[in-house]
């Protein structure tokens, strides 16, 4: 497809400005512009037509079948996004005074208490625009208050090797040491190691749980009375909170910081990449050191809470991402604490299906016990055949599925995360089955078409050296 | 007589002068090399110090100064084309050569044999 | 129940059958006992129609743009949004699509990102752009960090100047790194004071940071600024929409430029999402020091021309704790808002805009000056914000705003106690003629 710059001519309009109805004002030249920018010159419909072509390139999850493990690729609800676009959401500037935006005061307060309610904490933030946001400032969190202890010495985040690369950069930003703890041969935290890694310089360890290879850590009472003995608090990575809703809460599970993942369990839409949210739950001892303003209520009325003595501060400018935040709303109050309950028990239905299914065709590393909302699988022994994960991955496109997650956690060889998330019927997973079947068959047979997939994409395989090699990162 | 270290360095001492690069074990681990963060000539390193990096599609990777010294001179056919490293990571794609401060430091790292024998243990 | 999960009971026998397990509960076997809930405290589900209903009666309780003027910015602006914007980025393949890790299925979201880099880089005349952070604040914050990394110094110098809630966000993301932040001071034009930067630069300083129009409104000296800082990384937060007009930061030595995409087509939103934007001068050291996605060009097997992310060693899914920074997701979907935004626009229209913007502004200023209630504090050049101070009571002029129909400036107090009775005011292409009279008519007749 050519670029919108190759479909560009001289002198052509897609937008009129409205008309000046007032006294011109003539800038100095010394601030003017020299030479115009080159940005298209195209009418409203060559925009449309573009950009729509551009779309029909794309796959998504209103298209099919997004099995990404730790994404939690759930069906986006049309009601959130017409509820995120009605004008008094939109409509509405940050510092207009607080009583002329009540209504948006109480959904951000609603949501804080429902956040709270769902994972057991006790105080809670919206501000932060992502998962790693929240990650950054759950950590800070942690940070701020241990130095308000004057407690200097704890330089130290324990990490499991199965972690999502966000929480080693986490710490690193918050100036602290990821110390690896491996993972033992069921896919869990190793007790033992943890006991001789812990120390007086321990600040605290980030847990994703269930983990990254969909297994609940069933010490995991154990481990925080470990690191808590130590000193040190604990973190929940909240990517995986799809498989735990109304099952258990973080909060009663000793956890101290806790991060969510709207665009992830609040079905919040991915868009190709962002914005989602990430908001940030704590235990009571930490609610003063919470990133400001927070959302408060006096009687009837809302208002923003800048009253925390040690807070952080700000991770960003104003308040969160309020449409992102209205959206998840939404959504909780369409499933209410049944509903939630229910998508948990779906999508870890959904998982274990697809994993005893998928179990007699590919290698399921840690099968001795259920899985909760993903599990992984590895084609290991199709390297035989010549055949990698990523291979394997690439002929999937093919097929019309989306790959699940490839390469992710690092702890298992050539493998692939899956999650299908509670929004897909018995007859999606079905096919996807089958379709795995078929390729594993095709690796043995005639693995070519594998290894030389994707066939019938809109491109096909793309030289990721030459892309780092000769940079081209803009149209020239 | 080239001689190597753990992190998958090699030093080749001539003299005052060690031609140091990445292993060829290194390479294979990397796949494509596309290019080369090469170090300022002047520049004073510490053994077991990272003085460079390579990168990768997939990785990038710290490159340890195997000796301590000065580097003299950086092979600057590598920033045109980085490759080299991966076709020939002990010859024509060497990174650096470091006027060596401290020769002992030498009889440190490992010979070919116990390099080769260290990498097929840790696999 | 609801309309999204599709599990029938027979669905869920037939699948508890496959797995070989009795119940749902067994499934959750390996959650420690005496942990287990088995409901949340929250209220049961509700149907569309009532969800809607409450919501409404939210929405509708907030003054908004649609029934209220507004002369009110200080970093989230109302500006005029063309309607062809929402009908693009509601379509499903591009909201509801995910990362691009599978390029060959994302080329969409690949090619859409390509463009944004190119259209950020020709307004703010730098070389390379990344595909977008969070916001303006954040953004700036790791343009701090990366300037530090790059010049391993650790001092930062930020103009008093740049709005004060990022130079807050840059304060909490220094801490981790130990980056020291210091002030340079405003002098009576509302521009930089070059004295006061002379006097504070030394070799430990890693960058210089300066707000273009500033947090005031005020167009700042970008070109002498830069003839101070030598090797110093010259840091700019500029206003993307003002770009059409103004000279690009680029063309003046900038280094690194950041800001916040929300003027270009994203509405208010109450100040979120929109997205940061990240533009660096070509450099290839530079480059890899950067934070955030990058889109590259490259070829298919067939020799088809696509794009894929790139540079990606420096990102946390590969460099963990090495990585340039922690970000993964970024704000995508608000990038496409913008290059629509851009590519309806042109350059004329940008400059159009701009012009507009320039104009009532001026319009707005004159003619509260003419009122003899307020004046303006800084003389320096201004785009489409001013401070002027006032005689008359804020909080009545507000509350009396208001009742007009009127969102009125912000009052400066509010962030800056030093500054009582002053007001920043904004105007700019969606204020008529006759909104800007009316505002003048219910301050005479107070």
């Amino acid at each position: 497809m050519e670029l919108i710059f190759e479909i560009s001519t001289a002198g052509r309009r897609g937008f009129i400005p409205p008309k000046l109805d007032v006294k011109g004002y003539n800038l100095s030249n010394k601030f003017k512009r020299s030479t115009p920018p080159r940005l298209p010159e195209v009418t409203e419909g060559e925009v449309v037509r573009h950009y729509t072509n551009l779309s029909r390139l794309n796959y998504a999850v209103d298209v099919g079948f997004y099995p990404l493990g730790s994404c939690t690729m759930k069906y986006n609800p049309k009601l959130n996004e017409y509820a995120a676009s009605l004008d008094g959401f939109s409509k509405i500037h940050p510092y207009q005074d607080e009583s002329s935006m009540q209504g948006a005061l109480e959904i951000m307060y609603n949501l804080q208490e429902a956040l709270k309610v769902i994972s057991g904490m006790d105080a809670m933030t919206l501000q932060p625009a992502a998962g790693a946001h929240g990650e950054f400032t759950g950590i800070a969190i942690i940070r701020a208050y241990h130095r308000f202890r004057k407690d200097f010495k704890r330089d130290e985040m324990i990490i499991p090797d199965s972690a999502h690369g966000t929480n080693p950069a986490t710490a690193t930003m918050n100036g602290y040491k990821a110390i690896e703890i491996k993972s033992d041969k069921n896919g869990m935290v190793d007790i033992d190691e943890l006991k001789k890694i812990v120390s007086d310089r321990t600040a605290g360890i980030m847990l994703t749980n269930p983990n990254t290879l969909g297994l609940f850590d069933e010490h995991i009472l154990e481990i925080a009375e470990i690191v808590h003995n130590a000193g040190g608090l604990l973190y929940y990575d909240g990517a995986n909170l799809n498989a735990i809703m109304g099952k258990v809460r973080p909060g009663d599970l000793g956890f101290d910081v806790v991060h969510f993942n709207l665009h992830k369990t609040f079905s919040t839409p991915h868009g190709m990449g962002g914005p989602g949210a990430g908001p940030i739950g704590v235990k009571k001892f930490l609610e003063s050191f919470l990133p400001v303003p927070t959302v408060g209520k006096r009687g009837e009325k809302y208002f923003f809470d800048y009253s925390h003595k040690h807070s952080i501060g700000r991770v960003r400018s104003f308040y969160g991402n309020f449409s992102v935040l209205v959206k998840a709303y939404a959504y909780i109050l369409t499933m209410g604490g049944d509903g939630l309950k229910r998508a948990s028990e779906m999508a870890v239905l959904n998982a274990n299906y697809l994993k005893a299914k998928i179990s007699k065709i590919l290698k399921v590393p840690y099968d001795t016990r259920p899985c909760m909302h993903e599990f992984v699988a590895t084609t290991e022994p199709l390297l035989e055949h010549g055949v990698k994960a990523l291979d394997f991955v690439k002929r999937m496109l093919d097929y019309g599925v989306h790959p699940p997650t490839v390469y992710f956690p690092l702890i298992v060889h050539e493998d692939l995360m899956i999650e299908p998330t509670e929004t897909e019927s018995k007859k999606t997973l079905d096919k996807f089955v089958e379709v795995i079947d078929k390729i594993t068959k095709e690796a043995k047979e005639n693995p070519k078409l594998l290894i030389e997939a994707p066939h019938v994409t809109p491109v096909r395989r793309l030289d990721d050296v030459r892309a780092a090699k000769q940079l081209i990162l803009r149209w020239k | 007589m080239k001689k190597y270290l753990k992190t998958h360095e090699w030093a080749e001492l001539n003299g005052k002068i060690a031609t140091v690069g990445i292993s060829n074990h290194a390479q294979e681990q990397l796949g494509d090399v596309v290019y080369v963060n090469l170090p300022e000539v002047g520049k004073t390193v510490k053994a077991g110090e990272v003085f460079c990096s390579v990168e990768s599609v997939k990785s990038a990777s710290d490159v340890y100064a195997p000796v301590s010294g000065k580097i003299k001179e950086v092979n600057k056919a590598l920033e045109s084309t980085p490759e080299l490293i991966n076709k020939s990571a002990e010859g024509d794609g060497w990174i650096a050569k470091i006027e060596v401060s401290n020769p002992k430091e030498f009889d440190n790292l490992l010979d070919k044999d116990a390099y080769d024998k260290f990498v097929k243990d840790s696999e | 129940m609801d309309s999204y999960i599709p599990h029938t009971s027979q669905d869920v026998n037939e699948m508890l059958e496959a797995i070989g397990v009795k119940d749902i509960d067994s499934l959750f076997s390996t959650i420690p006992a005496e942990k287990r809930i088995d409901s949340i405290d929250l209220p049961g589900g509700m149907d569309e129609f009532s969800v809607l209903s409450e919501l409404r009666k939210m929405a509708y309780t907030n003054a908004s743009a649609d029934k209220y003027s507004y002369f009110l910015g200080a970093g989230i602006y109302n500006h005029v949004i063309p309607s062809a914007i929402s009908q693009i980025v509601s379509r499903g393949d591009f909201y509801t699509a995910y990362t691009p890790y599978q390029a060959e299925v994302s080329q969409g979201t690949l090619q859409s990102l390509f463009e944004f880099q190119t259209m950020i880089c020709e307004i703010t005349g730098m070389g390379i752009a990344n595909a977008s952070m969070y916001d303006g604040a954040s953004a700036l914050a790791e343009a701090v960090l990366m300037a530090s990394r790059y010049t391993q110094k650790y001092r930062a110098l930020i103009a008093d100047t740049v709005h004060p809630e990022y130079v807050e966000t840059v304060k909490t993301y220094v801490v981790g790194p130990g980056i020291k932040i210091e002030s340079i001071s405003h002098d009576e034009t509302g521009m930089v004071s070059v004295k006061d930067l002379r006097s504070k630069i030394d070799d430990k300083t890693a960058c210089v940071v300066v707000q273009y129009p500033n947090f005031y409104g005020i167009i700042e000296d970008l070109k002498v600024i830069k003839e101070n800082l030598g090797d110093i990384l010259f840091i700019v937060v500029a206003n993307p929409i003002s770009l059409g007009i103004l000279e690009a930061p680029g063309k003046l030595g900038a280094d690194i430029v950041v800001g916040d995409g929300q003027p270009l087509g994203i509405p208010m939103n109450l100040g979120g999402p929109a997205f940061g934007f990240f533009a660096i001068r070509e450099d290839q050291k530079l480059v890899r020091t950067m934070p955030g996605r990058i889109i590259g060009e490259t070829v298919d097997v067939e020799g088809k021309r696509g794009f894929v992310m790139t540079l990606q060693a420096r990102e946390q899914h590969i460099r963990r704790e090495k990585a340039t920074s922690n970000i993964c997701s970024n704000h995508a979907l608000g990038t496409l808002y913008a290059s629509v935004y851009l590519s309806l626009l042109g350059p004329e229209g940008l400059k159009e805009i701009g012009e507009l913007n320039l104009s009532k502004s001026h319009y707005l200023l004159e003619k509260l000056e003419e009122t003899g209630h307020f004046k303006r504090v800084f003389y320096g050049e201004f785009f489409n914000e001013f401070v002027a101070r006032t005689d008359l009571d804020v909080k009545k002029l507000q509350k009396t705003l208001f009742k007009n129909k009127i969102i009125g400036p912000l009052d400066v107090s509010r962030l800056d106690k030093g500054m009582q009775k002053h007001l920043l005011f904004c105007a700019t292409e969606a204020n008529t003629k006759e909104e800007i009279d009316k505002l003048i008519s219910v301050v005479e007749a107070m």
